[in-house]
């Protein structure tokens, strides 16, 4: 058991430091948030006026969706460095190897979680240097980048899964690009749900990026509902163990297929 | 090669079949000996990776056994992998790591730490000549720095079987010959036993104790690259005299030479007489001898043996280049794409 554990720590710190080697892509990936947050975020800085936001300020309500979409958009590109270490190579290298099978994927898994978490908390800080308000305090806070760990754990299993599977890199741009908008909109992430089309409060309902921004910004508000927050955490749970144990049935199958 | 050790290689009728009804191995056979050189040789498509996959671990037959090492490849997957070293066509070390961190992360996998994994990083460093590189990412290494650190790679846990998948495909030829003489240097490594697959002859040829030739997934033929070119009857051998020899020299030079066995196809013209023979280098003496023995000189004497080429028409009924073509035609895009 020890061995699992220091070899999928050998994998979680290999993938580790590829992000901690590139400063300047960990850079690149907070500029969209800082452009939703700030841009996006003054620009429509009037909307609060409408009501149900929960808060004065359009900042607070908009930090915990920016958190959320972060953590999917960065997380379903995983597969590409996958598909990458498959061509490359190192997976089949790994393979010949006595390492757990269970340690190359759980590799991923932390290291994405790990990455996410960074970003989510960077993204919290941002927010706060812009004078956000977090009312529900560091818990609030933890539960938030739980939850974005979560989400991140679904899309980067699934985005793992789809490179192991059809090993294009076009099909996974087509996937994510298909998905990502269409997923922003139909959530909370810009607008209090009492204020969107009926239809696309109930589609959001489905949508596991809602949850991640729903349970977020409860546990942030003043007066958090447990019930959304628990709700939404255990449905992103179960969606996220589901997600992992696909993505080692497809690397089953992967190995199968070599 | 004891008789009585169990082989380091030995598979037993493997088929494997890819979806799309590629038929990659059609029982395919191979035992390699401990402490031996064994090279498959074939064209791309043959079935030499296929091969290399699952005695490597990495892809299960549809039937047919196999065991590495003494384990068998199916049953204890995790005993063979403790037991060989792999480098692939595509070994993928990480190039944004260097070239220690790669060694040391392929250590930690064999469960080495501590001084232990240092000391021996340190070592294959040594030994690949790549010290001074050690602490560049992989990303700046030249092919023949990648391909050295891909074999270091495969050895830092000190295999019993070393498999060498196409070790010098893409290199350069200084690249390419540091490589065969490095891989020399391993063969001569005590009980290391040496898997290697290659589409050059040439290679197959210098580096393999014995070579099996690989075509349509099986072994066509297996034996030392000398036993293989010897049972084409007939090196060519030529022999130039110090001088031209009359009507009367012809007649008796042919009369000898002729009863030499294993000579045959005696031509003698002017001061150059050539001959097939059984054994070019075996005839040699016998023929320098019987020149003596009627007193004339010679100045030069050649013997031309048959390449593998001969040996790859012979068994697989075509030629090797031909059957290569797949493998041309990309080279062929390869020069176009680089023209544009």
């Amino acid at each position: 058991m020890s061995t699992a554990v220091s070899q999928t720590w050998y994998m979680t710190q290999r993938q580790l430091m590829v992000f901690v080697r590139q400063p300047a892509f960990a850079v690149i990936t907070l500029i969209q948030p800082v452009i939703w947050l700030f841009l996006f975020g003054n620009l429509f800085k009037k909307v609060v006026e409408l009501g149900g936001f929960g808060t004065t300020s359009y900042l607070d309500y908009l930090v915990p969706g920016v958190v959320a979409m972060s953590a999917l958009s960065s997380n379903m590109w995983a597969g590409m460095g996958t598909l990458e270490e498959i061509q490359r190579g190192t997976l089949n290298r790994f393979l010949t190897t006595p390492v757990s099978r269970a340690a190359l994927m759980n590799g991923n898994v932390v290291n994405n979680g790990l990455v996410t978490a960074f970003q989510s908390v960077v993204i919290v800080l941002l927010g706060l240097l812009g004078g956000a308000d977090y009312p529900g305090g560091i818990g609030g806070i933890a539960i938030l980048v739980a939850a974005s760990v979560l989400l991140g754990t679904i899309f980067g299993a699934l985005s793992n899964a789809l490179g192991m599977l059809v090993r294009e890199r076009e099909s996974i741009i087509g996937i994510n690009t298909f998905l990502l908008l269409p997923l922003t909109f139909l959530s909370s992430a810009f607008m209090a749900p009492s204020q969107m089309p009926s239809w696309m409060r109930h589609t959001a309902d489905f949508n596991p990026l809602n949850w991640a921004m729903v349970a977020g910004r409860s546990a942030m508000s003043e007066h958090p509902d447990w019930g959304d927050v628990l709700s939404r955490g255990g449905a992103l749970l179960g969606l996220a163990v589901a997600a992992v144990w696909l993505s080692i049935r497809t690397f089953r199958s992967y190995q199968r297929s070599v | 090669m004891s008789g009585t050790r169990a082989p380091a290689v030995q598979a037993r009728q493997l088929i494997k079949t890819y979806p799309g009804d590629v038929t990659a191995l059609n029982g395919m056979d191979v035992t390699v000996e401990p402490g031996t050189v064994f090279g498959l040789l074939g064209p791309n498509g043959a079935g030499k990776s296929t091969t290399v996959k699952i005695l490597t671990t990495l892809a299960r037959p549809d039937s047919g056994t196999a065991t590495v090492a003494g384990h068998d490849v199916l049953r204890h997957p995790d005993r063979v992998r403790r037991a060989i070293g792999v480098v692939a066509q595509n070994s993928g070390a990480d190039p944004t790591a260097t070239g220690r961190e790669n060694l040391q992360l392929q250590g930690r996998l064999y469960g080495l730490k501590g001084a232990a994994l240092a000391k021996r990083v340190d070592e294959l460093l040594d030994r690949f000549t790549l010290t001074d590189a050690a602490k560049r990412p992989v990303k700046g290494y030249s092919g023949g720095m990648r391909r050295r650190l891909d074999v270091a790679l495969g050895l830092v846990h000190r295999p019993e079987v070393l498999f060498l998948d196409e070790p010098t495909t893409g290199l350069d030829p200084e690249a390419r010959t540091a490589m065969w003489d490095e891989i020399g240097r391993l063969a001569g490594e005590e009980g290391l036993t040496i898997l290697l697959t290659t589409h050059y002859l040439e290679e197959a040829d210098r580096l393999a104790e014995r070579i099996a030739i690989v075509d349509r997934g099986r072994v066509v033929v297996e034996g030392t690259p000398d036993s293989l070119k010897g049972e084409l009857r007939g090196d060519a051998v030529h022999l130039e005299l110090r001088e031209a020899v009359g009507d009367a020299g012809r007649t008796l030079l042919r009369g000898t030479l002729v009863g030499l066995p294993g000579v045959h196809e005696v031509l003698v013209d002017g001061r150059r007489v050539s001959a097939r023979a059984d054994d070019g280098a075996a005839a040699m003496p016998l023929l320098l001898a019987a020149f003596e023995r009627v007193g004339v000189g010679v100045a030069a004497a050649t013997v031309a043996r048959p390449s593998l080429d001969d040996v790859y028409l012979r068994y697989a009924g075509r030629r090797y280049s031909e059957a290569d073509s797949n493998g041309t035609e990309q080279l062929a895009v390869a020069v176009a794409g680089g023209a544009r």
